[in-house]
């Protein structure tokens, strides 16, 4: 009998067990990331500026993290006087929530076969994957926004209108550098432009595999240039520029809101991180098709690639200063959009003559 | 299952349409509106139509609904004056009540789509949505399309030139 797909409707019972696990599995993991990313930001930059980082709480720091967290989670909750309630509550968790959510469609391993069912290692597979990602991260920037307006402090305002404008500009960007990836893969869901990025690369060499990073250099450059601008990451933090706005747009938070905000900011970096592995650098899928690669689990060839991208962010974060706000608005609108757009229209034109 | 599903979100829906046209402080209303877009999108994905749904959120809920919030807070409204305008809203709940008596006398007279012609929720499922769309799109109906980003186009450089000072 052939492996069918596990579905609501063949057997709803293991359906929604399975669908649990994964659940737990995944937003476990990412919660433990976003947690540990903090601790391992300040490590590398400790190091990177010959310091050594958290060293007090337990073996070189490990619970700093849980330290940090029931510290946010004992200050008082101030809520400023002149704010308004609902949108300044409501903020945190509209940044947050679409942060975690995208994590949905990232596939972490192939097919398991298990009894007369195939479960994909992916809580879902829709078929417009991708558009889905950019739906919520475009989602995102209500979060920032609302903080920055409903604090009613000039610093907030300022944070929350500059991440507005950058957000917007960059989202173009990064839309159009994905168009590319779209025309080679000819499928928006993403255990599809996995298994695609599993071939040979360009059907001859048979070691190294199809990673779209091969064939679309530009289009990664640019779609991870973008998205540490969608994610507000240094060199690109003007919306919480602490030299100039305090701390622009989660000035007036305090205790877990405050926590919240910071979540979604390392929340954001892993998911950016994945989004950018899933699409240009196999997802799960091994760096080299040989025996001894190709027997690691998928998850754990993906949390490398993620972790090393992260550690890359963080990496820029120690090294660049951060851009003025009029270059930051001369590269979105005069090199990325230009190059993005040039890159599709290269890209449409290869693939017209490869047929 | 679907049944309650939908109940629950029609309901969510209902609220915060509700809430876009009570709430007294702009920037509530505009995130009642957000949310009756997501709640709508919801209801695409449920009739099968997942590209919509994405589609509604990304250019409904991600860009559209920024830039009024955008405007809201640079324009700095207070709390809107209600009485000023009582007259009005009592002709706008007239003319809203003769639209929705429309809407259920015609939805009460036509066909379901999806059971007859080219394009069925068979044909839907089994292609893919999305295809479907970008295929009609681009061969059957190629002229709107093009006439439609002309129009566009047009918006954009109005939209410059009235920005910019000096042409």
């Amino acid at each position: 009998m052939m492996p069918e797909m596990l579905s609501l409707s063949n057997s709803p019972g293991i359906f929604v067990g399975v669908m649990l696990v994964k659940l737990l599995a995944v937003f476990g993991v990412t919660i433990f990331i976003v947690a540990y990313a903090t601790w391992w930001e300040r490590k590398i930059i400790g190091h990177m500026q010959t310091r050594l980082g958290p060293m007090r709480t337990g073996w070189h720091g490990l619970l700093q993290p849980i330290a940090d967290g029931l510290k946010l989670f004992f200050k008082e909750d101030l809520i400023p006087d002149q704010a308004s309630k609902v949108p300044f509550l409501l903020a945190p968790l509209m940044i947050l929530i679409p942060a975690l959510i995208t994590v949905a469609v990232i596939p972490f391993g192939p097919d398991l076969h298990i009894g007369n069912f195939l479960i994909p290692q992916q809580i879902t597979d829709l078929n417009i994957g991708v558009l889905y990602i950019f739906a919520f991260t475009g989602l995102g920037v209500y979060g920032i926004v609302l903080a920055g307006w409903s604090s009613n402090s000039k610093y907030s305002l300022l944070g929350g209108i500059r991440a507005t404008a950058q957000m917007i500009s960059y989202e173009l960007a990064a839309g159009l550098s994905i168009i590319a990836i779209f025309m080679l893969s000819e499928t928006l869901s993403l255990r599809e432009i996995v298994s695609l990025q599993q071939q040979d690369l360009w059907g001859v060499c048979s070691f190294v595999p199809n990673w779209y990073i091969f064939s679309q250099p530009l289009a990664f450059c640019l779609f991870f240039i973008t998205g540490l601008a969608e994610i507000n990451r240094t060199p690109f933090d003007m919306p919480e520029a602490e030299s100039e706005l305090v701390s622009g747009f989660c000035t007036e938070y305090s205790s877990m809101k405050y926590a919240l905000f910071f979540m979604a900011e390392y929340a954001n970096m892993t998911v950016i991180s994945a989004i950018t592995v899933t699409l240009f650098l196999g997802g799960w899928s091994a760096p080299l098709n040989i025996a001894i690669f190709t027997m690691v689990p998928g998850f754990v060839w993906l949390l490398a690639k993620v972790f090393a991208l992260m550690f890359f962010i963080i990496w820029l974060r120690a090294t660049f200063p951060r851009v003025r706000y009029d270059q930051l608005m001369f590269l979105g609108w005069k090199v990325m959009l230009p190059l993005a757009l040039l890159n599709v229209l290269i890209t449409g034109l290869v693939v017209v003559i490869l047929q | 299952m679907e049944i309650i599903f939908f109940y629950l979100v029609a309901f969510v829906v209902v609220v915060s349409g509700l809430l876009v046209i009570l709430c007294k402080s702009p920037i509530n209303c505009a995130l009642g509106l957000v949310n009756t877009f997501f709640c709508l999108a919801i209801f695409y994905v449920m009739l099968h139509a997942p590209f919509m749904a994405a589609i509604q959120i990304m250019v409904y809920a991600g860009a559209i609904m920024v830039l009024i919030l955008f405007v809201i807070m640079l324009l700095n409204l207070g709390t809107a004056e209600r009485k000023r305008y009582t007259q009005g809203i009592v002709w706008s709940a007239v003319a809203s009540l003769m639209v929705l008596a429309n809407v259920i006398f015609f939805l009460k007279r036509g066909r379901v789509t999806g059971a007859e012609g080219d394009i069925t929720t068979f044909m839907v499922e089994s292609v893919g949505h999305t295809e479907l769309i970008g295929r009609t799109m681009f061969t059957e109906f190629i002229l709107p399309f093009e006439i439609a980003s002309i129009l566009l186009l047009v918006a954009i450089v109005g939209a410059v030139v009235l920005a910019k000072k000096e042409v």
